[in-house]
């Protein structure tokens, strides 16, 4: 349930001006784990923007997503020099170990695997983040490992 | 100190700043850019103060603690520097932290297993400015990084901040203007455009209001430059940009940061609080009547956003599509009012420039890229990170000199420049000086300045059909040479990865290439074509194979290779065939096993765990 509480209290971190959209929608994001219908109706009738607008937005910025995502998210590097050094392997095995296609969530909502065109730790590719931990030179015979290290703490 | 009222009153702070240093105290400077910090340097630096504490060193020994931007060698971190020694110490861990305080700190003794080792001559080199990677470099972009704290604004006016801003106060805006004409500066995101005529042209426009822009939308992949100086030397973005908007008459300025950069957004967030606090911005800047303040604004994730009609129409609260330039954002960008936007790289090099003057930034580089290029110099190579060199350096220095050549021996092939919008180039035209025309000319460009390097692995047709997924990825969608046309030629190059490449294909290729370059609306189309057109110029071979022979010489697409162990350098470990999802690999212990080809899935597993390399691809 989301509270609607929470989503004025984010809202009100704001001035009310179009340029602050994009950045509650990321607030939205960041808190829920993703955009709630709610949240883009709210926001439409406090700035007094149409929902259309608010919707587009929601759709066209590859950061926010309009379903929740899971509880912890994967995001495997696929830019270039992650990508010569053996991303699209990390990426496999995260989908068949995990049995989820590329932004995909498992099952029981525990994990999102995404891809991002490049995080800017190029020097140390390949790179996978487990929420927003940073793993380097990592391995597709290793991967796996690293999530359950890190989830299960 | 509250509000700086003056230009004299910054040199007086700056010389009391300077009496208070203490340039003999032993320094530890642990590195916090992101990739140490993955690297695990923050429990290093709690490490250290852990022993400062315990032995009581803070009065006796006088250790001071300082967590600094990147190095830019991120591979080998977590990095720590010692001064006044002047060591530079790779891949520390928490237990060496004594070792460096009681050898190093102490004894003025260098720890030689934690010193870069020459990979040629297994030389042990423990002076950072000695070490072949920093030894080439001439840092203007990148001055301060590594060297101050990002999050203290007094460290950046002891190393001579602010100075080149209290200077252009004292001039006329349009010398200031014609001083980075003179320059010879040229944008660092892409285009290479002089950043000099473009604040002219910005004047010339009659308008009551202005805005200066900083793109820290850093997208292309490969490239972190940006991402280091916002996270590093967030002052020197400013600075640059408050300079800018004295010259250009703008009162309001913001920077567009990806929202991928977390730490970046916080460093250059409170780097604006903290000029806010000392009257470098806001009203009456150093009490010379200018105003001017400036906004963060976050990206969503858009490579397209990096695009400048795009990223203004993002700023200002809309979906980032790009528009026709028929009229430049120049003249109507923001709000539709004239803006000036450069990147983080070309604002960080403005208060040098103003600082030493036109003729010495004119100096260096070529003839016609003036100043010096931060590279992100990745992939195959041995030391990879960022390099800050004079433009017109050629590609094989970057890579065997400060590069250190090629991971495991293997051999150069190409290296790629300018992200999705540039190309690749062959190692036979390595000796190619590295500016904005010579790249050019050769079918790529300079683009914000990734070096990817290629190796005898990478197979060429794989890597083109990488960036068309990428830009379908991208694409906004608003023009339909690009939204239509990208996906075709992606089908085109599947097809030819995937053994199904018909004679023609290259011919089709060229035919969509020739379609987006004149027909779509914005950059991210129009130079789409450069990935596909350099390959097929260059590694033409490599296309013919895996068309007409079905083979793909590199061993990376998947549907045309095949694994198998090598009897002869196989010990029968037994690990292979234990990790291999398939089960597929059989094999008594002590002897040579096989992978069943057809039910293989050629994941790659066995070789990444093969501690014999005897897992080979055909």
């Amino acid at each position: 349930m989301i509270e609607a509480e929470k989503i004025d209290s984010i809202i009100d971190r704001y001035e009310r001006s179009e340029e602050c959209l994009l950045a509650i929608l990321q607030d939205f994001q960041r808190e829920f784990h993703y955009v709630p219908e709610e949240g883009m109706r709210r926001l439409s009738e406090v700035m007094g923007v149409p929902e259309s607008k608010i919707y587009a937005m929601g759709t066209f910025y590859k950061a926010l997503s309009l379903t929740p995502r899971g509880k912890h998210i994967i995001k495997v590097c696929t830019g270039t020099a992650c990508h010569l050094k053996g991303a699209p392997q990390i990426l496999e095995t995260l989908e068949r170990e995990l049995g989820v296609k590329r932004n995909g969530t498992t099952a029981d909502g525990e994990f999102t695997v995404e891809c991002v065109n490049c995080v800017g730790a190029c020097a140390m590719a390949p790179v996978t983040m487990v929420d927003e931990k940073y793993h380097g030179q990592t391995r597709p015979s290793k991967v796996m490992d690293i999530v359950k290290k890190q989830v299960e703490g | 100190m509250g509000i700086i009222a003056s230009a004299e009153e910054l040199e007086r702070y700056r010389e009391k700043l300077a009496a208070e240093a203490k340039p003999d105290l032993p320094t530890v400077l642990v590195c916090f850019g992101t990739g140490c910090q993955a690297n695990g340097s923050r429990p290093v630096a709690e490490a250290f103060a852990g022993i400062i504490r315990e032995q009581g060193l803070e009065l006796d020994v006088n250790i001071g603690i300082k967590t600094t931007g990147c190095h830019g060698y991120c591979e080998n971190g977590p990095l720590v520097a010692l001064k006044p020694q002047g060591i530079l110490y790779l891949k520390v861990k928490p237990e060496d932290v004594a070792e460096i305080v009681e050898e190093t700190v102490k004894g003025g003794r260098v720890v030689e297993r934690l010193a870069y080792q020459d990979k040629a001559t297994s030389e042990t080199i423990a002076q950072y400015s000695e070490i072949p990677f920093y030894k080439h470099q001439h840092r203007i972009a990148l001055r301060n990084i590594g060297a101050i704290d990002p999050t203290d604004i007094d460290d950046y006016i002891l190393a001579g901040g602010y100075a080149g801003l209290a200077k252009a106060l004292g001039m006329e805006p349009d010398d200031i203007i014609t001083e980075i004409e003179r320059s010879g500066l040229r944008g660092r995101g892409g285009g290479g455009f002089p950043a000099g005529t473009k604040w002219r042209s910005c004047v010339a426009v009659k308008s009551d209001t202005r805005y200066v822009m900083c793109n820290g939308d850093e997208g292309d992949p490969g490239a972190f430059m940006d991402r280091s100086i916002m996270e590093g030397d967030p002052h020197s973005v400013i600075e640059g940009m408050i300079i800018g908007a004295f010259a250009v008459g703008a009162h309001q300025g913001y920077i567009y940061v990806r929202d991928e950069y977390p730490l970046a957004v916080k460093n250059l967030g409170s780097a604006i609080e903290a000029a806010r606090s000392r009257g470098l911005l806001g009203d009456n800047i150093l009490g010379s009547g200018f105003s001017f303040d400036i906004k963060i604004s976050r990206g969503g994730g858009a490579f397209v956003c990096g695009e400048s009609s795009a990223l203004m129409r993002s700023v200002e609260g809309n979906v980032g599509e790009p528009r026709a330039k028929y009229i430049r954002s120049v003249e109507r960008g923001l709000y539709d009012r004239p803006t000036v936007l450069n990147n983080v790289e070309t604002w960080a090099n403005v208060p040098e420039i103003m600082v030493k003057g036109a003729d010495w930034y004119a100096a260096l580089g070529t003839e016609k890229s003036k100043g010096t290029k931060v590279f992100s110099l990745v992939g195959k190579v041995n030391n990879t990170g960022l390099v800050e060199v004079p433009m017109g350096i050629s590609i094989r220095e970057l890579v065997e000199k400060i590069g250190g050549g090629i991971q495991g021996g293997k051999k150069f092939k190409a290296v790629q420049t300018g992200g999705p919008s540039g190309g690749c180039i062959p190692e036979r035209l390595s000796d190619l000086p590295v500016d904005f025309d010579s790249l050019t000319e050769a079918g790529s460009m300079m683009g914000s300045g990734g070096i990817i390097v290629m190796d005898e692995e990478t197979c060429m047709v794989d890597v083109a059909r990488y960036f068309i997924n990428f830009l379908v990825d991208e694409s906004c969608g608003k023009c339909t040479p690009c939204r239509d046309g990208l996906p075709r030629m992606l089908d085109v190059l599947t097809a030819i990865t995937e053994g199904r490449g018909r004679e023609e294909d290259v011919a089709l290729l060229e035919e969509l290439c020739d379609l987006l370059t004149w027909g779509a609306l914005c950059g991210l189309g129009t130079s789409a074509a450069n990935p596909v057109l350099s390959t097929i110029r260059y590694f033409r071979d490599e296309y013919d194979a895996h068309i007409k022979e079905k083979r793909c010489p590199a061993g990376v697409c998947k549907a045309l290779i095949t694994y198998s162990i090598d009897a002869e350098a196989c010990t029968g470990c037994m690990l292979c065939s234990k990790e291999c999802p398939q089960g597929c690999i059989t094999g008594e212990r002590k002897k040579a096993h096989v992978i069943d080809a057809e039910r293989c899935i050629r994941c790659g597993v066995c070789k990444d765990v093969c501690r014999y390399d005897a897992v080979r691809i055909s």
